[in-house]
């Protein structure tokens, strides 16, 4: 049932690499994501018309379909238009896009907490919009934001076992092989889980910490 | 594509619906013994079920299925792709539903713990009778973005070969050489699923809400 010692010993460099891809992903698609998410966020909340419905089309693409299915449009059904992209590539795209899609409602309604007095202040000392977003709205707006991202990012971070389906040589993909290879699919797969959780729950408790403080923050 | 072309995501949707509903109900059904165990009085007991729902959580759910579809198909007892992706996403769910049940049981007013005991009410009074109709109403709006979130994982389940919406836009895209007609449909196909899910769930939240606020 369990993985031996020798298993352990020979598994560990295949699998440790997939975490590694693993834990790039997740990375670029949250640097990617996450400015994307509050370039979405203030086109839903912009006036002009033909901004707001292109933002809100990519916001609800993006929540809507399955991360799996964004994947495959992007890996599977780009190509016929010519546009073909490494699964890497292919990989980080549609985890961003999924990623701006979520935190831009995480950030529009963090930016929509900060009470009304502080932008109708900012325009009183005459602030530009882009001031106005820099040093008011931001700074007390992701202070609120921040237990809802974290939390996103783990999700995010699990979410990159879908690239399994792409062909991607991730933390899921590493072990299938292993246990295609050796038959010993259980241990292998089990091995690849507890990777998951080590990183996965010290994150969640840390969320947990966070989302304790920011609380209190709020409460003084 | 052809009209033809649509009769495999058509039944690639009931597929999914089934998965859907059966994973929730498993999910929405476990959920409450999980939460009594994570709130009993007796600490292992507490810890345990604590440890169970992280840990569940703290795995991605594609590799939950593999590790019932191959570790403990090829090795324990051979069991089904589907039943398969019932077993692991209605494990996943229940975790996910002890915790919105326990969202919504702390979100009770400790006053009406207290009137309830004033009342002399039994435990099993006090549970059934006060806080979980009024949990019910707290949980609901959460549980439903819930299902409409469970219905987009259940997409996982194409990778061990049950035949839903995913698995059939895929074997569709591969035989027509249109994946970007394929999959768009079936995003769509997804994103209009969830809209009753979420009318459905506002009717109910208005219809409880003004049972209450009169």
């Amino acid at each position: 049932m369990f993985p031996t010692q020798d298993e352990i010993s020979t598994w560990l460099p295949e699998l440790l690499g997939g975490l590694s891809i693993s834990l790039q992903v997740t990375a670029l698609s949250l640097l990617i994501g996450i400015p994307f998410g509050l370039v979405l966020a203030l086109g839903v909340l912009a006036k002009s018309r033909s901004l707001k419905g292109i933002s809100l089309f990519l916001v609800e693409v993006g929540r809507g379909a399955p991360a799996l299915v964004l994947l495959q449009f992007i890996y599977f059904g780009l190509p016929t238009t010519g546009l073909t992209l490494g699964s890497f590539s292919a990989a980080i795209i549609a985890l961003a896009w999924n990623t701006g899609a979520y935190t831009s409602e995480i950030i529009r309604a963090s930016l929509q907490s900060v009470a009304h007095g502080q932008r109708e202040a900012a325009e009183a000392l005459g602030l530009n919009r882009f001031d106005e977003l820099r040093y008011v709205l931001l700074p007390q707006g992701l202070r609120v934001a921040l237990p809802a991202l974290l939390g996103f990012s783990i999700l995010i971070f699990q979410g990159t076992s879908l690239c399994f389906t792409i062909a991607l040589p991730e933390l899921v993909s590493r072990a299938y092989e292993i246990g295609s290879t050796t038959f010993r699919y259980f241990p292998a797969l089990l091995a690849a889980g507890v990777l998951y959780a080590a990183i996965s729950i010290p994150a969640a408790l840390l969320v947990n910490h966070v989302e304790k403080r920011a609380g209190l923050y709020a409460q003084r | 594509m052809s009209a033809a072309d649509l009769l495999p995501l058509l039944r690639g949707l009931t597929w999914t619906v089934a998965l859907t509903a059966g994973a929730f109900l498993i999910g929405a059904v476990l959920g409450v013994p999980l939460l009594a165990a994570r709130q009993s009085r007796l600490w292992p007991l507490r810890f345990l079920a604590m440890t169970a729902i992280q840990i569940v959580r703290a795995i991605p759910p594609i590799l939950w299925l593999f590790i019932i579809f191959f570790g403990l198909g090829m090795g324990v007892m051979p069991i089904s792709p589907f039943n398969a992706a019932l077993m692991g996403l209605g494990l996943i769910a229940a975790a996910n539903m002890a915790e919105i049940y326990r969202g919504a049981v702390a979100s009770i007013h400790f006053g009406q713990w207290e009137a309830s005991a004033a009342l002399d009410l039994g435990r099993w009074s006090i549970l059934r009778d006060i806080v979980a109709p009024q949990a019910f109403r707290v949980a609901l709006p959460s549980a439903a973005s819930y299902l409409i979130g469970l219905m987009k994982e259940t997409a996982v389940a194409s990778t061990i070969g049950v035949a839903e919406l995913a698995y059939q836009g895929n074997q569709l895209s591969q035989l027509t050489f249109r994946g970007l007609e394929v999959f768009a449909l079936v995003g769509l196909f997804y994103v209009l699923l969830s809209l009753p899910i979420a009318w459905l769930s506002r009717v109910a939240d208005g219809h409880l809400r003004a049972k209450v606020a009169r």
